[in-house]
């Protein structure tokens, strides 16, 4: 088939798109403005809920979409509506029409620096969900100081979400989790450290997820404790020193330890936020790009031809996100057939 | 001198000293215990709760916290009613808990 079909962001949900086009009889085409595909898949270590390893899912993913047209290290310089097609140009030179186009840029990690008060890039030892799954994945990191095995570590929900004056009201759906797995996988590491998150809800919605919880609690031993984080400093020794309230004790509640792990949560992506400009699509009150419909159609643009899968559209686990990758390609599908009859009825 | 006020005992908890022995010891014979999510059935329930101050929970969040004093204190009012057994959702022997840590503060039923 001839039909242009333009995926920009070869994250998860560009991937699986891609892969049920090629089964549908397309051969679309992958913009991916980095130098790999997978998107965050590449950076994450082992995935919840079954501690799959990252990589062997986006390896998987990757060998199935071989037959695509993929451009990396690339990125869309015009897009514009041309009749009933988008004109888009490359910032290689390439310019493309096509009949539909699926954005699949996905989000971007909150920028822990703006929460000056827990000390990242400033304290030694404050790291993010992200750093610490680099670290799993075997980075070498010199904020995780284990010469002697870890004997505390910390764990600190919400940064950079439910929180108005960081400029994100919204839940980012899978730190909760993550905090969780990640606790755990210290708990794995140093047997003997005290690990302690703290929640001021424990979101753990997802299959499995309230299992990761009573065995963190019970096989674990990581203590829990629910209050949001206010203050974080730093001893002579440069290891951490957290506050909070024991809000279910009422009261103020401290602790020192040798790693701080800020649960950084997901914003839209600030590329996303250009495209969207370029192509007047509109973003919803969370920040993130608008739907058709939040019930109905979360994976149709308001404007025709022009489709979302991912978390281009809010926070989403990877299950979520390759559901949606294979709804918008059947609607791609769906809309092309639809402008081919109408074409044809008009001739 | 005498202002007619004295300044209160630190209120607030380090967790880089507290004891936590009595706890690890309870959850050697009670390892549910870690289970607990804080969410406060087991004290709505208790009939002893109104005029007391007993809540299970927080014989919890006492042990875990290292507040042997509080904990002791709230025990003393239980009845072993075992109310706050039937309605743990996550399955904690409650009832058989408190024994348990009576046993550890050396309480007799008489002393309750
Ligand atoms: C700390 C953390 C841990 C997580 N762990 C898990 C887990 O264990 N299990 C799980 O199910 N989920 C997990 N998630 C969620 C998971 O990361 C997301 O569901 C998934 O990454 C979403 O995929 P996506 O393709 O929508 O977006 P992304 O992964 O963000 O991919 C988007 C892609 O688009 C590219 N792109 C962006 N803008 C442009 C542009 N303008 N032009 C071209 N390309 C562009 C990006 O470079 C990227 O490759 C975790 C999330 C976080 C924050
Ligand atoms: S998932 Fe948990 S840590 Fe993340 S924003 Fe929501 S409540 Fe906070
Ligand atoms: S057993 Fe004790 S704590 Fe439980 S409901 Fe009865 S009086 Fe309350
Ligand atoms: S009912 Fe069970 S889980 Fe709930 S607070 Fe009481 S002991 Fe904990």
């Amino acid at each position: 088939m001839k039909e242009n079909i333009v995926i920009i962001g070869g994250g998860a949900a560009g991937l699986e798109a891609a892969y049920q086009l090629l089964t549908l009889g397309y051969t679309p085409i992958i913009i991916e403005k980095s130098g790999h595909l997978g998107g965050h898949l590449y950076d994450w270590n082992r995935l919840f809920p079954d501690m799959t390893p990252a990589k062997q899912v986006a390896k998987a993913m990757m060998e199935r979409v071989k037959d695509a047209n993929i451009f990396l290290n690339t990125e869309i310089i015009s897009i514009d509506k041309k009749d009933d097609a988008y004109a888009i140009v490359l910032n290689n030179g390439i310019s493309i029409s096509c009949t539909a186009v699926l954005v699949t840029t996905g989000f971007q990690l909150f920028d822990a620096h703006k929460k000056e008060e827990y000390g990242y890039g400033i304290y030694d030892h404050v790291i993010t969900n992200k750093d610490l799954e680099g670290w799993f994945n075997g980075n070498k990191d010199r904020r995780v100081d284990d010469k002697d095995g870890l004997k505390a570590v910390g764990f600190v929900h919400c940064v950079g979400s439910r929180d108005i004056k960081a400029g994100n009201s919204q839940c980012s759906k899978v730190c909760c989790i993550t905090a969780i797995k990640q606790a755990i996988e210290m708990k794995e590491k140093y047997p003997d450290a005290e690990v302690y998150c703290f929640y001021m809800d424990l979101r753990m919605f997802g299959k499995k997820y309230e299992d990761f919880y009573i065995n963190g609690q019970k096989d674990h031993g990581i203590h829990f404790i629910r209050g949001r984080v206010s203050e974080v400093s730093e001893n002579i020794d440069g290891k951490v020193i957290v506050k909070a309230e024991d809000t279910l004790n009422g009261k103020p509640i401290k602790v020192t330890l040798d790693l701080l792990v800020l649960m950084a949560g997901i914003v839209c992506n600030s590329d996303t936020a250009k495209l969207a400009s370029a192509l007047k699509l509109p973003t919803d009150t969370d920040g993130f790009l608008k739907s058709k419909d939040n019930v109905l159609n979360i994976i149709e643009s308001p404007k025709e031809g022009i489709f979302y899968a991912g978390a281009c559209t809010g926070p989403k686990t990877v299950p979520e996100t390759v559901a949606e990758a294979r709804a918008a390609a059947l609607a791609i599908h769906n809309h092309i057939n639809s402008h081919k009859s109408w074409t044809s009825d008009s001739e | 001198m005498d202002f007619g006020f004295g300044i209160a005992p630190s209120s607030s908890i380090n967790l880089d000293k507290v004891d936590l022995s009595l706890y690890r010891k309870v959850k050697e014979v009670e390892p549910d215990i870690e289970r607990c999510m804080a969410c406060g059935s087991c004290s709505a329930t208790c009939p002893a709760a109104k005029f007391s101050g007993m809540s299970v929970r927080k014989v919890i969040l006492g042990l875990q916290r290292g507040q042997q004093k509080e904990v002791r204190k709230m025990l003393s009012n239980c009845m072993l009613c075992g109310k706050c057994n039937m309605v743990c959702p996550r399955g904690i022997n409650t009832r058989h808990l408190i024994l348990s840590v009576c046993r550890y503060f050396d309480m007799k039923e008489e002393q309750k």
